[in-house]
């Protein structure tokens, strides 16, 4: 039998299971911690009430995912997640060796891409734009630490 | 009368070059984010944090609180105009200010939402200059036992006042109360989920979180739904009310005041919940031939003056107690903690110029606000229609450079898109986010206090029932909890919030 037949509430499930993963991991986790007492509470004390409460709401929104219904959870949009969020990880990998300026440029138009409405012209001058005003305003202006055009030019 | 020596200590603290400039820009700035789709005050305050690293904390405070009620501001000119609330907080104020829009009385709903938020200003400053001092005594008192009683009442009103299942809003708190403990542990300098990351030994920064998950994690929300604006008058006119006007909707605004100041103080409350409730009231009071949801100047009127009393009054538990009642508040917490300046009723005494002026600069802002922006309408309005497309882009880039330019590493843009994703996926599940932010900057506190109370009774748990105080303020958070799981309340809450 399929799992989805008995999941009548997806979001409660789906849900319920993160909270309770995430409460086990904590107990897991802080079981390395020394426990102390109540009178000296240790590192790991207060982390496992947590991780047991988390435990307990994740079991009780799963059991009720069975009996109570409700909608599926709406399609996922990979390819504007993947570009909002890759080309911000980009930039932070890119940031120290190429500088702003060019970190910048591909930030925006690779975040960019996400939309609909994407023309690579538009976007093209968007960057340019964005990365000169943040040049001037955040680096020179306000003296924020980084470096425009970074080592890796060889400038 | 000290309440007058105090307002005046603060008023002359707001009336500095600097500070009058950026309690000006910060209401410029927020009435454009509330105006500009998908951008919101929290993502705002956290992206323009950096900005503020070298002023002084007082004029660092006074501009990152104008961003916050300005957004409000801007937020009715889109609901009333597009039909489409800029924050949440003018969800209401689009049901009546639209439909009044449509008859061509466009200019008269935003002069009532201007008029109706300045006197809701005005007396809510007065509210906080009254009730903040004597509020900050009685927490001066407090001992960690009550201190612990009062942050899971703080927690429980705020699941009781969350929209959605209350299960998920207690889930998500603790989710929030787990990740604020994760670094070095403060009493034994033990790492804590750390994974040995050195990145991660100072904990999550709330920065990181904030920009992640209303940042990018919105962005991608909106990114989903392809909507168009189009604005209802092209050209507003009439920004004057008459005598009539005036005399019809100044009850409800005095109503929407009370309401609002209250709903303020509690947790989850706020502006969002004040202005429900308000509308709810000026429903049942209206006398107007005219019903509402069909244009009532009072269901405009009442909601916009209870939104803004309600976010001006929510200032009070943060300034007094530390405890923030929404996420806003608890980023304006956040800019303190990076100003070195800890948030608890020892801001009061320690730092009475920082207090006052700030409650001051509130009431110059709102003032600010009414006598700017009506003559600026039309500038707003060409604003509402601004490309996402075009705009989202330049917010992503300044979430980025916000968050390197805190501390200086790249690990924290990492962090920000993990969020990012962490948002995004909670919007699907339909966990909301401000309880877990609440969660993640109590949890520390929380731990500490609790450690210390338990300490002090030698391990006895019975130290939280025994201590009046404690005992009464963990009655109260019983009985919140009770109340909301009865069956009856529970379905009245849900269509409450459904409509």
């Amino acid at each position: 039998m399929h799992m989805g037949s008995f999941i009548k509430h997806p979001k409660d499930f789906y849900a319920g299971l993160m909270y309770a993963l995430i409460g086990i991991g904590a107990i897991v986790i802080a079981s390395g911690y020394n426990m102390g007492s109540s009178v000296r509470m240790g590192p790991g004390y207060f982390p496992t009430v947590l991780g047991g409460l988390l435990v307990l709401v994740g079991s009780i929104s799963i059991i009720r995912s069975f009996t109570h219904s409700g909608e599926a959870i709406q399609r996922f949009y990979w390819k504007e997640i993947f570009l909002v969020l890759g080309s911000v990880v980009l930039f932070g990998l890119l940031v120290r060796g190429l500088g702003l300026a060019l970190s910048l440029i591909l930030l925006v138009v690779a975040s960019a891409w996400a939309s609909d409405k994407f023309r690579l012209r538009t976007a093209l001058i968007l960057a340019v734009v964005t990365s000169a005003f943040s040049a001037l305003v955040f680096v020179k202006g306000l003296g924020l630490p980084f470096v425009i055009f970074g080592p890796w030019l060889g400038l | 009368m000290e309440i007058l020596a105090n307002l005046s200590l603060g008023f002359s603290t707001a009336f500095s070059l600097a500070n009058l400039f950026y309690c000006f820009v910060g209401v410029v700035l927020g009435t454009l984010i509330g105006v500009l789709p998908g951008l919101g005050p929290v993502a705002t305050i956290a992206m323009l944090l950096p900005v503020t690293f070298s002023f002084q904390p007082v004029t660092a405070l006074i501009m990152l609180a104008g961003i916050f009620y300005g957004a409000q501001y801007g937020g009715s000119t889109t609901a009333i105009l597009v039909n489409l609330p800029g924050e949440a907080s003018s969800v209401i104020t689009a049901l009546d200010g639209h439909a009044m829009a449509k008859r061509g009385d466009a200019g008269k709903a935003l002069a009532t939402a201007a008029i109706g938020s300045f006197i809701a200003g005005t007396i809510a400053t007065f509210l906080i200059a009254l009730f903040a001092p004597p509020l900050a005594d009685m927490a001066l008192k407090f001992g960690p036992a009550e201190y612990f009683s009062l942050l899971v009442l703080g927690l429980v009103v705020s699941i009781v006042l969350a929209h959605g299942s209350l299960l998920h809003a207690l889930g998500m708190i603790f989710l929030g109360l787990l990740l604020g403990i994760i670094g070095t542990d403060v009493n034994s300098g033990a790492e804590r989920f750390t994974f040995g990351q050195p990145w991660l030994a100072d904990g999550v920064n709330f920065v990181v979180l904030a920009m992640g998950m209303y940042g990018l994690g919105e962005i991608i929300n909106n990114l989903e739904k392809k909507e168009t604006r189009d604005v209802m008058a092209k050209k507003v006119s009439g920004l004057r009310l008459s005598w009539a006007d005036f005399k019809q909707i100044l009850a409800p605004i005095m109503r929407g005041t009370v309401v609002g100041s209250f709903l303020g103080i509690l947790p989850g409350g706020g502006a969002v919940l004040s202005s429900f409730a308000s509308y709810a009231v000026e429903k049942k009071l209206s006398k107007n031939p005219i019903p509402f949801g069909e244009g009532a100047i009072e269901g405009v009127a009442g909601p916009e003056s209870a939104n803004n009393a309600g976010s001006q009054t929510s200032f009070i538990p943060m300034l007094t107690l530390g405890i923030p009642s929404n996420p806003t508040m608890a980023i304006m917490i956040g800019a303190m903690m990076i100003h070195s300046i800890q948030p608890g009723p020892a801001v009061l005494t320690e730092q009475p110029a920082l207090f006052w002026g700030l409650i001051a600069s509130m009431w110059i802002g709102n003032f600010f606000l009414i006598v700017l922006n009506l003559p600026m309408i039309g500038l707003w309005v060409r604003l509402i229609t601004a490309p996402y497309h075009l705009m989202f882009p330049v917010i992503i880039v300044f979430c980025a450079i916000g968050v390197i330019s805190i501390n200086n590493t790249e690990w924290d843009v990492f962090m920000m898109a993990f969020f990012g994703f962490a948002g995004y996926l909670f919007s699907k599940l339909e966990c909301e986010p401000a309880p877990m932010l609440l969660g993640f900057i109590l949890g520390p506190m929380m731990e500490e206090h609790l450690r210390r109370a338990l300490l002090m009774s030698s391990g006895d748990f019975s130290v939280f029932v025994t201590r009046p105080l404690s005992a009464t303020l963990l009655a109260v958070s019983l009985v919140a909890m009770v109340v909301v799981l009865l069956p009856a309340i529970s379905k009245k809450r849900e269509e409450t919030f459904k409509e």
